[in-house]
């Protein structure tokens, strides 16, 4: 199966200054990317240059096997085939919601514009709205039609720009899984830009977690957040500490709060000390154990609650207690270790 | 880079000059006229700073503290009642307030000295009344500086009046709303919290009008004044010293621009003055009795002084004179003023598209500040740019003439001066500034994301002008067009001192019958003014009664 968009080692910048420092990665078609990172990363660039807004340096951008963008290549935007939806939407005041829709669908009979209009805009749920203005339009109705508008063409890709960063918070992830399915419906391909872990998991099949311009490793949520290829990942995603520990054999290491055994070899040696990444999750709070910590700090967050604890050695750590568990500051509650995926770090 | 333009490189190489060359261009004249004031003084000059220098400073400032004070009552006292009084003819009001702007001070100046002199309508009123004879009576002389205060102060609180009511309407109501819990009646809310909070704004709309009553030239000069418009007429044309007049332009121009300052600096501050983002309808005092009839006449009474009576008279007299003054010349003169002012446009909003766009395509500071000192021109006095423009206009004549003669043994004569050419290129040095303003404050709508929405969606950069800038810019375009056309139509000096040989527009020849005494016989030309001056004013109070915000 050949892939709808491919990145080879991709180096791209503003004037003087270069932003993107060979990044690589492809998908395939029906597949929802993520460049996940924080702001200054470089992920908008990526999106940009794909649109073709900007140039390639260096490597080239593949869509449906088409070079669009190389060192000699430029492809102009209009020409690749892409939709794109935009932070601030940017929908045109001065059309209503249907011709916005249709300001993409040139060259095919009236008739056609019109279904597809009617399909788009029922995909989104904005059939009423049709001949609306954007002004009268909320934040999320917005986004709908600017969806329905990149969508229209059936674009190759459709790539998103921070496309929830304008809405409430609560709104986010839910947006997030709407959009999601949609474009699961349509087996369209996309790649969406956020600085929110939580958007990506809820909408991507594969992330690309970024920093200082490069790809720092790439795959499902739940392997970013179970095994983050280093301490950047492992602090961006999700919450966590990191503690010190001495490596007991190859597949164990001794901590402060005991033994854990990993699935894999560590990469360090019998002996050596080294980081273990220990997220809340790992620490179960179990009033029968011998290990126990003094609760420093709390926070109630509903379902549970994150307990800041501090063990005897004074290390601190996470955990995540179901709710009913209520416990007041200073007071010494049980602790163990539950670790599925044990993540260790070489220390330097 | 991704404005539409960024698509066409060559353009772009030819761009950024371009906009610095048009910058320097139009700042020629206001440099030149700074150059002045390094320039060794001569004998008319030391003479000058003897004898009349002393005046035109103390009229100048009697004129604007005067002025000052008259549109800041007028001005504010009329925008607190229309925005948060309710009172019979308030919806009117609001509105109804801006159409003095239609008056240029020269015309309603010279309405009320026909209205009000010894022979005036008024004065025969009086006598038939009373049987009084010629002085046995005192009345005021309206050619006097009480005269053009009162004029200038009643065709001028518009700006005040406008950017005032503005900021109260801005207001957040919160803000008034916790003064009432601190304690404060209706009345001491204004004095203590309204009125400080449209401070800002307020200094912004009084410096507008004192840039006006410093640039004036015709009302002053028929009232016999002396200040510094008609000290530069005299100086240079009556005393022949051309050096000596740009000197006085360069101590005018001070004035101005600490006026220009101050504006520029309340605007800015006007804008920190935002406590809250939350907006609901203003609380809006209900006046009843006396109090709604005083607020009605404190209002209607700007506006019959302002504009009902002086248009009532100037439709009269057009009545009376129309046989003989509307004929093949005055059809003529309209058209070459018309003419005048539609090319005045035309080249103005090209430029102002020019130099909006280059400033959003090349998002740099020295960009910017090209086009900011291109944006100062609005507030240097027509005869200060008069000044401006032919000193070096002249100098090239010369120059070119002599050269010609020289080599080739030809005269070239005078090229650019006495040209309407030097006219327009008076009339971009005033007014690229409001189609700058006009035309910038349109592309602000205008997203980046836009451009990029479009061609994401397959559409050339070219169709994107067409299909997405066009639509969302006609508006200001169009407004930023009809602003130039009336201030072309209104303005005096420059043209008076420009203007090629028997080239007249409607304002000068207004003037020259005025200045003849014919007042009644300048009224045709006058009412044309004023009947185009109405349309820009109408276009303001249509954006005024939906300007509300959050409504």
């Amino acid at each position: 199966m050949t892939s709808q968009l491919e990145v080879e080692n991709l180096q791209a910048g503003y004037d003087d200054l270069q932003v993107l420092n060979q990044v690589s990665f492809s998908l395939q078609p029906g597949q929802i990317g993520c460049m996940l990172g924080p702001s200054g990363c470089g992920k908008t660039t990526v999106l940009r240059t794909i649109a073709g807004f900007e140039p390639a340096w260096n490597g080239r951008i593949l869509i449906d096997d088409i070079e669009v963008s190389s060192r000699k290549i430029h492809l102009p935007p209009e020409q690749r085939n892409i939709g794109m939806v935009f932070q601030d939407f940017a929908l045109f005041p001065h059309l209503r919601v249907e011709d916005n829709i249709r300001f993409g669908l040139r060259g095919i009979p009236k008739r056609e514009q019109q279904s597809r209009i009617q399909e788009m805009l029922a995909m989104v749920g904005m059939l009423a709205y049709a001949r609306a203005y954007p002004h009268q339009l909320s934040g999320g109705q917005q986004q709908r039609v600017a969806l329905a508008r990149a969508l229209a063409p059936a674009p190759g890709i459709l790539l998103l720009d921070e496309p929830f960063s304008n809405m409430d918070v609560d709104l986010r992830e839910q947006l997030a899984r709407e959009v999601r399915n949609i474009l699961k419906q349509e087996n369209n391909t996309a790649i969406l830009v956020t600085h929110d872990q939580h958007e990506a998991f809820a909408m991507a099949d594969q992330i690309c977690v970024m920093n200082e311009g490069s790809i720092l490793q790439q795959g499902s949520g739940y392997d970013l957040y179970h095994r983050p290829a280093n301490r950047f990942v492992a602090d961006f995603i999700g919450q966590g500490v990191i503690i010190p520990a001495i490596v007991e054999s190859p597949t164990t290491v001794k901590t402060d709060l005991g033994l854990i055994r990993g699935k894999h070899e560590i990469d360090a040696e019998t002996g050596a000390m080294v980081d273990v990444l220990i997220r809340p999750d790992d620490v179960v709070h179990d009033d029968e154990s011998t290990e126990s910590a003094i609760v420093v700090e709390k926070a109630f967050r509903g379902a549970d609650f994150l307990y800041f604890l501090r063990l005897d050695s004074g290390i601190e750590v996470m955990c995540l207690a179901p709710s009913h568990h209520n416990h007041k500051i200073n007071e010494r509650i049980g602790i163990r270790l539950n670790v599925d995926h044990l993540v260790t770090y070489s220390r330097n | 880079m991704s404005s539409v333009f960024a698509s066409y490189p060559s353009m772009q190489r030819l761009w950024k000059p371009g906009i610095f060359l048009v910058a320097v261009l139009f700042s020629l004249p206001i440099f030149t006229v700074l150059s002045f004031i390094v320039h060794p003084s001569s004998e008319i000059w030391r003479h000058l700073i003897d004898t009349v220098l002393g005046e035109y400073l103390m009229n100048s400032a009697l004129l604007m503290l005067g002025v000052g004070a008259g549109t800041l009552i007028i001005g504010v006292g009329c925008a607190w009642l229309t925005s948060v009084c309710v009172f019979p003819g308030k919806k009117f009001f609001a509105w109804g307030l801006l159409l003095p702007l239609a008056f240029p001070g020269y015309i309603i100046a010279y309405t009320y000295t026909g209205m009000l002199d010894y022979a005036g309508p008024v004065q025969t009123w009086i006598r038939e009344l009373t049987g009084w004879g010629v002085h046995e009576y005192f009345f005021p002389e309206i050619r006097s500086l009480g005269g053009a205060v009162t004029m200038f102060s009643l065709v001028l609180y518009p700006y005040v009046y406008l950017l005032s009511r503005a900021a109260f309407l801005e207001q957040s109501v919160c803000v008034l709303e916790v003064s009432r819990t601190l304690g404060c009646s209706v009345w001491s809310s204004f004095y203590r919290v309204a009125l400080p909070l449209a401070r800002p704004a307020i200094v912004a709309g009084l410096s507008l009008a004192l840039m006006e009553t410093l640039a004036d030239y015709g009302t002053v000069s028929y009232f016999g004044l002396g200040v510094f418009t008609t000290g530069i007429f005299r100086t240079w044309f009556g005393l022949g010293d051309p050096a000596a007049a740009a000197k006085l332009a360069a101590i005018l121009l001070m004035f101005v621009f600490t006026l220009v300052i101050i504006e520029r600096g309340s605007r800015k501050r006007a804008q920190y003055h935002h406590t809250t983002n939350r907006y609901s309808a203003l609380p809006q005092y209900r006046l009843t009795g006396h109090r709604a009839l005083l607020a009605f006449c404190a209002c209607f009474v700007p506006l019959l002084l302002g504009f009902l009576l002086p248009a009532l008279q100037l439709g009269l007299w057009a009545l009376e004179t129309y046989d003989y003054m509307v004929d093949a010349s005055f059809v003529e003169l309209t058209t070459n003023t018309i003419l005048l002012a539609l090319s005045a446009a035309v080249i103005a909003v090209v430029l102002a598209l020019f130099l909006a766009y280059g400033k959003r395509l090349f998002r740099s500071n020295s960009v910017a500040a090209a086009i900011r000192v291109v944006a100062t021109g609005y507030a240097i006095p027509g005869t200060v740019v008069a000044v401006g423009v032919i000193i070096p206009f002249a100098w090239l004549d010369n120059s070119l003439d002599g050269l010609l003669r020289e080599h080739f043994g030809i005269s070239s004569g005078l090229l650019l001066s006495g040209s309407l050419f030097a006219v327009m290129f008076a009339y971009m040095v005033r007014f690229l500034a409001i189609s700058v303003q006009s035309v910038e404050s349109g592309l602000v709508k205008v997203k980046y994301s836009m451009d990029e929405a479009a061609r994401s969606l397959s559409y050339t950069p070219v169709e994107i002008l067409i299909r997405v800038h066009l639509p969302l810019m006609k508006g200001t375009v169009l407004t930023a067009f009809l602003i130039v056309f009336v201030d072309v139509m209104k303005e005096l000096p420059a043209t008076l001192i420009l203007r090629p040989f028997n080239f007249n527009t409607l304002a000068v020849r207004a003037f020259e019958l005025a200045a003849d005494e014919r007042l009644a016989d300048s009224s045709t030309a006058a009412l044309m003014i004023v009947v185009v001056g109405l349309v820009p004013v109408i276009l303001l109070s249509h954006s005024i009664s939906a300007s509300r915000v959050g409504s």
